[in-house]
């Protein structure tokens, strides 16, 4: 991959970022106080506007609506006149382009994020660590959006584990229904030999089990969104508690 | 094996045992009353010689002035039966639970001698609708002895008591039986919390049966159904055993699940000048004891599904229900009997499904631990 693809690749990434983060529902609103997020201007053909990273750069995309996805040579193509037009904005502006560069041309100091004013600083450093690794340049902005990433993701699961239709369940028991709060799944004590099953089981085994039997519902593909969501809620209910695989 | 299964005469020579012992307790009075017993129940049950022996239960029959000041002595012990939280939803969707349900009904059906009546422990519906009420009714409408109701939140929250008062009457009531006051309370009030939240009737429902759903209020008895309890028991002398059901545990549990009544103490502080109180109550699905003061509580077995131990608040007088095998649909589940002796107090026995039964004796609560202890779990919760 050449710099310019990695360039043009991560402001795509970028730009459908903030076009999902602006219309993506907001589960969370009530638990946290909100991310920051930039103000996307109406678009005037009834398309969507998609900005950059700073929050000022935008390009109109013609038919696409709200809440649709671009095919990927079109989204590279929208990265690339973002890029286009922030250079022509910026004529003496170096983009960033890659941490080694960063790390050769600039001090041991890492450089602010694009839109400074905007976005929170990169975490301080002290001298005397290792620098311009992958991790040392994550914000505190990247470390919110992780966490509502996952925790929304939770929130998928603890909404599954109370509704048992949505989980192919036809006889209206859900899992919360023997299991509040996901009590007694004991997920650190997996995989262990599982004599009913006769064999050495999973979290995922015992949740599709459970799916089967007392739901009367279809077993999930491992694949599965819901099921992916599922051992997520169970496993966050029981965050601290040691691993202790192969328990009885 | 060996330990469990006596011969016939092992169990004979220390029946006879036990009846000498306790023999040795009474007063001539007292010995005559048993004598008279002993003889009376051999010729109901025309037994004869060889049987040139037949003995009676006398555990406990020493004289015992509680009871007899409160015109106990003399009075037969008598025993009920339990079903409790079946959960039913309507036949077309689930006949899980309808099986288990009938299942509870056939056992209680085959008790030889019958109870002198059955308790059912609350949460007969899952979401409260007429259609699950009625099934239900027609299910414990087989069972032979007489049914004395209880509700629980299952059972209110979709119309608030509409339906289930007018299959079965008021919620809370009280009898006497046997010498023994009984008090049904309706425990699984809740502080409106969705009028403002503009909840549908079905809403409301849902979020009262989802036991993690911390929307909901706390179950409370409230202060009117406080008012009419105190003014019930005005007239009973506290020397007389009460028996009081409830659906939540009159204790605080763990608050999170609703194991939990938040008025309990008030509660408490009424029963309070009682000898004996025991309070059974259904809600928690597994076994479950405790004490306080006077007061003796057991939680009722489900016929629907067993729920976990709570992380925390767990009675230290309660030996855990072995895990259970979430492979069979009948484990950790079942129904039981409550045998209230002579003097006011009550054995308990968990008739478990597809495994030995547990007897928890009153001894054991009012003695705080010191004697009569129930066996220890194989496996213990996670």
């Amino acid at each position: 991959m050449t710099r310019r693809s990695i360039a043009l690749a991560t402001a795509a990434g970028c730009a459908a970022i903030f076009a999902a983060v602006a219309y993506a529902p907001r589960l969370r609103a009530q638990q946290e106080p909100p991310l920051p997020v930039h103000q996307v201007p109406d678009s005037k053909s009834g398309g969507t506007v998609v900005m950059l990273c700073d929050g000022k750069t935008g390009v109109e995309v013609k038919g696409l609506k709200p809440g649709e996805s671009m095919p990927h040579a079109q989204a590279v193509e929208v990265a690339r006149q973002l890029m286009g037009q922030w250079r022509r904005e910026h004529p003496n502006e170096k983009w960033e382009m890659a941490q080694q560069e960063h790390q050769t041309e600039q001090s041991s100091q890492p450089r602010p994020a694009p839109s400074a004013s905007r976005a929170t600083a990169v975490k301080p450093q002290s001298k005397g660590t290792q620098q311009g690794d992958t991790y040392a340049s994550f914000t505190d902005r990247d470390y919110k959006v992780w966490k509502s990433e996952t925790d929304n993701f939770v929130e998928q699961g603890n909404q599954l584990f109370h509704d048992g239709a949505a989980l192919g369940g036809t006889i209206g028991v859900s899992c919360d229904m023997c299991h509040p709060n996901a009590a007694n799944t004991h997920p650190e004590t997996y995989p262990k030999y599982q004599v009913q099953l006769q064999r050495v089981a999973l979290l995922r085994d015992m949740i599709d089990w459970c799916i089967e039997n007392p739901l009367k519902g279809k077993a999930l593909d491992p694949n599965d969104t819901r099921l992916r969501a599922l051992e997520a809620y169970i496993l966050a209910q029981r965050k601290g508690v040691a691993l202790d695989y192969g328990k009885h | 094996m060996a330990a469990r299964h006596k011969s016939v005469e092992t169990k004979y020579m220390e029946d006879r045992e036990a009846a000498l012992r306790g023999l040795r307790g009474l007063d001539r009075r007292t010995f005559l009353k048993v004598l008279a017993a002993t003889t009376g129940a051999v010729m109901a049950k025309s037994l004869m010689p060889p049987h040139s022996f037949q003995l009676i239960e006398v555990a406990n029959a020493a004289p015992d002035k509680t009871a007899s000041a409160a015109g106990m002595a003399g009075k037969p012990p008598f025993t009920f039966a339990y079903v409790s939280d079946t959960h039913l939803y309507q036949r077309t969707l689930n006949q899980r639970f309808v099986r288990a349900a009938v299942k509870a009904v056939d056992d209680v059906n085959a008790l030889d001698p019958q109870p002198d009546f059955v308790l059912f422990g609350g949460d007969l519906a899952q979401l409260g609708r007429h259609e699950e009420l009625e099934l239900g009714r027609q299910i414990l409408a087989e069972l032979k002895a007489p049914v004395k109701m209880m509700v629980g939140e299952h059972d209110w929250f979709y119309d608030l008591g509409d339906a289930w008062q007018g299959m079965f009457g008021p919620p809370n009531y009280s009898f006497d039986w046997k010498g023994v006051h009984v008090v049904v309370l309706m425990s699984v009030h809740e502080k409106d919390f969705w009028t403002a939240r503009k909840m549908t009737p079905e809403q409301r429902m849902h979020t009262v049966a989802g036991l993690d759903n911390g929307v909901q209020s706390r179950f409370e008895v409230g202060d009117d159904e406080r008012k009419w309890l105190a003014a019930d028991l005005a007239k009973v002398p506290h020397t007389t055993a009460l028996l009081v059901f409830s659906h939540s545990p009159l204790y605080k549990y763990y608050r999170n699940w609703n194991f939990w009544t938040d008025d309990a103490e008030q509660v408490q502080a009424i029963l309070k000048p009682y000898d004996h109180v025991t309070v059974i109550h259904g809600h928690t699905h597994q076994m479950l004891y405790n004490q306080i003061g006077n007061i003796s509580f057991y939680g009722l077995l489900s016929t629907a599904w067993p729920w976990p131990y709570a992380p925390t608040g767990l009675p230290p007088l309660t030996i855990q229900m072995s895990r259970t095998d979430p492979f069979d649909q009948f484990d950790g589940l079942g129904d039981g009997r409550i045998n209230v002796r002579a003097d006011g107090l009550a054995d308990k026995i968990y008739s478990l499904w597809d495994r030995n039964p547990v007897t928890v004796k009153a001894d054991y609560l009012v003695s705080h631990g010191k004697i009569a202890r129930p066996p220890a779990p194989q496996f213990a919760s996670y």
